[in-house]
């Protein structure tokens, strides 16, 4: 039945998460975008103490056999608490120790001794990250054309090439026991079908951080450059298979990754933008300002339109998301609503937040207010894990069912 | 808990008035709008499938069926993307009845309803006034208390079928606020005028009313002004459903063409150019079929939803506009020539930041 309350569970955590917002991130908001490179001990061993040992991501098969014996919503239940840790601090959320998007690449396509390998250690000990490293220098959108390489030698793949734009890479190479999913092609001449992806652990010998960028926003994440240089790791780090199957089914495994993390990347957004949405109306309000809902057209100012507009923008983001994420909690195949949520998200919280800028004028400007610092940390969500652009055409092929020959 | 599956009672309705506009409504679409005339036999066709008269309570004849503003969302969106002008002439019997079992006494709902649960009766309602700054917050038209009844005053303009009514539910303002009468299409001071030429809906037969020293008797008022906000969401509900319901039938259209259509040896929809256009129809139609049926949730669950209903119909509206323009746009000259319907669909399109007061859900 069409229903659009949230279960009972899902918005008590959503209170709880919104406190940890609001009592231990904004306090430290401005503090770790100034301060670039350092990290919030305190906060992250809190965080770690939190919430130890929960990935984000879905486990497919388990979503599955759930969905066979009754309705399940770990995946909706992780875009809301995502969007309430985004409404506290993007680059915050982003630095938690947890799994990240290495472990949703883990439970996305490893085996149930992998997932217990890889993932089990998340659940003590001392604070760990998990990353995942895609894009290379010369490639981001087309990871087909990756270039690093992972050649069998023995009982080791050996991987060879340089990734950049690994978020929380730092820490999960070098910095904590946790690790870095890597994409590389095991057969040049097979394109697409040759590429695989391998989890290093952190520490393995030919892993070396190069370089931790600097950025317009979400400066508190670190986001790494990381070079491979005869880098040997144990064969059973291959997820998946190691044959090159003939067509596009490996490739298309490994790109079933971001049917479970879009929607959660889509969260993050809307939290930014739910910040900016909120922050905005209740200055405007303060200053006298109220948006009249069903005021006629002709009486309607600019400032009133706008607002409305993005505001309906930004909840239709959310119920994009949130349907993503519920089709994948009922076990429905969700790569065209994923890329719809990711799409719509990133454009909307990145015109929110300009808005918002707007609407405060002078205000919205300074770095008293945290305004302009959402401003910074929204434009990523248009960015990472698939351009607006390369969503769309994902979009565009689904709906015309076109292969990626036919429409490129 | 979240949840986005129709009930089997909706599946079935969806694939009834989908399959009915399909083969009955789309056929006719352009003959209609050519003509300016919807076949005579349409509405009872309409009218068996139980458009009207589900929701009439058993006692007044009809099923008694819960009314749901999801389910009427769904079946607008239908209604919608078989033609507009034709979705509209079929639920105009609403314009009355739905008002009716929103705000109605018993009294009221005892004497009215009992034809229309019968078979297919005309009935209307006139909200909209002809002026650039109309305010569903405050109307033109008049009521005046008078001699224990209300005296109307005023000039209505798009009200469907005011000729063929025999009923006309008259919205106008009493003091401070908005209120609702049924007024007799034959009722001395009502002046129903020429009948309307519009850019679009032009299937649609709508006329300007004016009320001229009206006179109706105090029972002849509906609900009070919360009952009328309640009717303007609803309303707001059923205009963004047929927006929805136009642009994704717009949307087929260019998809599909693009698809035929060959250019530079391949097809057009290979083109980025355009392959990113439907695939932004594509998206706002699934956004804004989710803020519509979130809004009309509230208003199903008893939540004041205003605000809701207000954006709903804002993105629906605004997103059937731009949808429809690029479809014209995808066919170019084949989009302006009236061989294809994607013209009549730009032109219906521009018409709901004007329509109000449709509460047919």
């Amino acid at each position: 039945m069409i229903d659009f309350e949230l279960s009972e569970n899902i918005v008590k955590s959503r209170e709880m998460i919104h406190m940890v917002g609001e009592q231990l991130m904004r306090p430290i908001s401005r503090e770790y975008d100034e301060r670039e490179h350092e990290k919030p001990t305190e906060f992250l061993e809190t965080m770690w103490k939190l919430s130890a040992g929960s990935s984000f991501g879905s486990d497919r098969e388990a979503d599955k056999k759930a969905a066979a014996s009754g309705p399940r919503e770990s995946n909706l239940a992780s875009c809301v608490s995502i969007e309430e840790l985004s409404w506290g601090d993007a680059g915050l959320y982003l630095s938690i120790p947890n799994p990240g998007l290495g472990g949703a690449a883990v439970l996305a396509a490893g085996t149930a001794e992998q997932k217990q390998r890889f993932l089990a250690p998340f659940k003590d000990g001392a604070p760990k990250w998990g990353a995942m490293a895609i894009t290379e220098p010369h490639c981001g959108s087309d990871s087909a054309a990756l270039q690093t390489t992972a050649v069998r030698d023995g009982d080791d793949w050996v991987l060879n090439g340089t990734k950049i734009y690994c978020t929380s890479g730092l820490m999960a190479a070098e910095k904590s026991d946790g690790f870095v999913v890597v994409w590389a092609t095991v057969d040049k001449s097979a394109g697409r079908a040759g590429i695989k992806s391998f989890v290093v652990a952190a520490h393995t010998p030919g892993m070396k951080v190069i370089k931790v960028e600097n950025k317009m926003g979400i400066r508190a994440s670190d986001t790494a450059m990381i070079v491979f240089e005869d880098c040997r790791i144990p064969l059973d780090n291959i997820l998946g298979s190691a044959e090159v199957q003939t067509g596009n089914e490996g490739f298309k495994g490994a790109m079933a990754t971001f049917d479970a993390t879009r929607p959660l990347v889509a969260a993050s957004a809307l939290g930014i933008g739910r910040a900016a949405l909120d922050f905005a109306r209740e200055a405007l309000e303060r200053a006298g300002v109220k948006i009249r809902y069903g005021a006629a057209q002709s009486t309607l100012t600019a400032l009133e339109r706008d607002f409305m507009e993005i505001e309906s923008d930004l909840q239709a983001a959310r119920l994009l998301t949130w349907r993503a994420a519920w089709m994948m909690d009922r076990g429905k195949r969700n790569n065209l609503e994923a890329s719809m949520a990711k799409a719509k998200a990133g454009l909307a919280v990145t015109r929110v937040t300009q808005k918002a800028v707007e609407f405060l004028g002078p205000l919205g400007y300074s770095r008293k207010l945290l305004l302009e610092k959402w401003m910074r940390d929204a434009k990523i969500n248009d960015i990472f894990e698939g351009t607006q652009q390369i969503n769309m055409l994902i979009v565009a092929r689904r709906i015309l069912g076109y292969s990626s020959k036919e429409l490129s | 808990m979240f949840d986005l599956e129709m009930t089997e009672d909706q599946k079935l309705i969806h694939d009834t008035v989908a399959s009915f506009a399909k083969g009955e409504i789309r056929p006719i679409a352009r003959d209609c709008d050519e003509s300016g005339e919807i076949p005579a036999g349409l509405a009872e066709k309409g009218f068996e499938l139980g458009l009207v008269h589900s929701a009439i309570p058993e006692e007044q004849g009809g099923f008694g069926e819960t009314r749901s503003a999801v389910t009427g969302a769904i079946v607008a969106e239908e209604l919608g993307w078989g033609d507009l002008a034709i979705a509209l002439h079929l639920l105009t019997p609403r314009l009355l009845v739905y008002p009716l079992l929103e705000a109605g006494t018993p009294p009221q709902i005892a004497q009215v309803l009992p034809p229309f649960a019968l078979g297919h009766q005309v009935a209307t309602a006139a909200v909209v006034e002809p002026r650039f700054d109309f305010d569903t917050t405050r109307f033109t038209t008049t009521a005046a208390a008078k001699d224990g009844g209300f005296v109307l005053n005023g000039a209505k303009c798009f009200v469907p079928l005011a000729d063929e009514s025999q009923t006309i539910l008259v919205v106008a303002q009493l003091g401070d606020e908005p209120a609702a009468f049924l007024v007799p299409r034959r009722a001395n001071g009502v002046v129903i005028g020429e009948r309307e030429k519009n850019m679009g809906v032009k299937a649609l037969a709508t006329y300007e009313v004016g009320l001229e020293n009206v006179v109706v008797p105090a029972s002849a008022r509906i609900g009070d002004a919360a009952a009328i906000a309640r009717i303007l969401n609803r309303s707001r509900i059923a205009l963004g459903a047929l927006a929805l319901g136009m642009g994704r039938a717009a949307f087929d259209y260019a998809r599909d063409y693009a698809k035929e259509r060959k250019a530079f040896g391949v097809a057009i929809a290979q083109k980025q150019a355009i392959a990113f256009i439907l695939a932004e129809m594509a998206i706002e139609i699934d956004a804004s079929r989710l803020l519509l049926w979130e809004a009309a949730w509230m208003l199903d669950q008893g939540k004041e939803a205003t605000r809701e209903c207000v954006l709903a119909k804002r993105y629906a509206s605004n997103a059937c506009l731009k949808i429809t323009d690029n479809a014209v746009q995808v066919l170019g000259g084949h989009g302006y020539v009236r061989d294809h319907p994607v013209e009549l669909w730009l032109r219906n399109a521009r018409g709901f930041t004007s329509f109000e007061g449709m509460a047919i859900v």
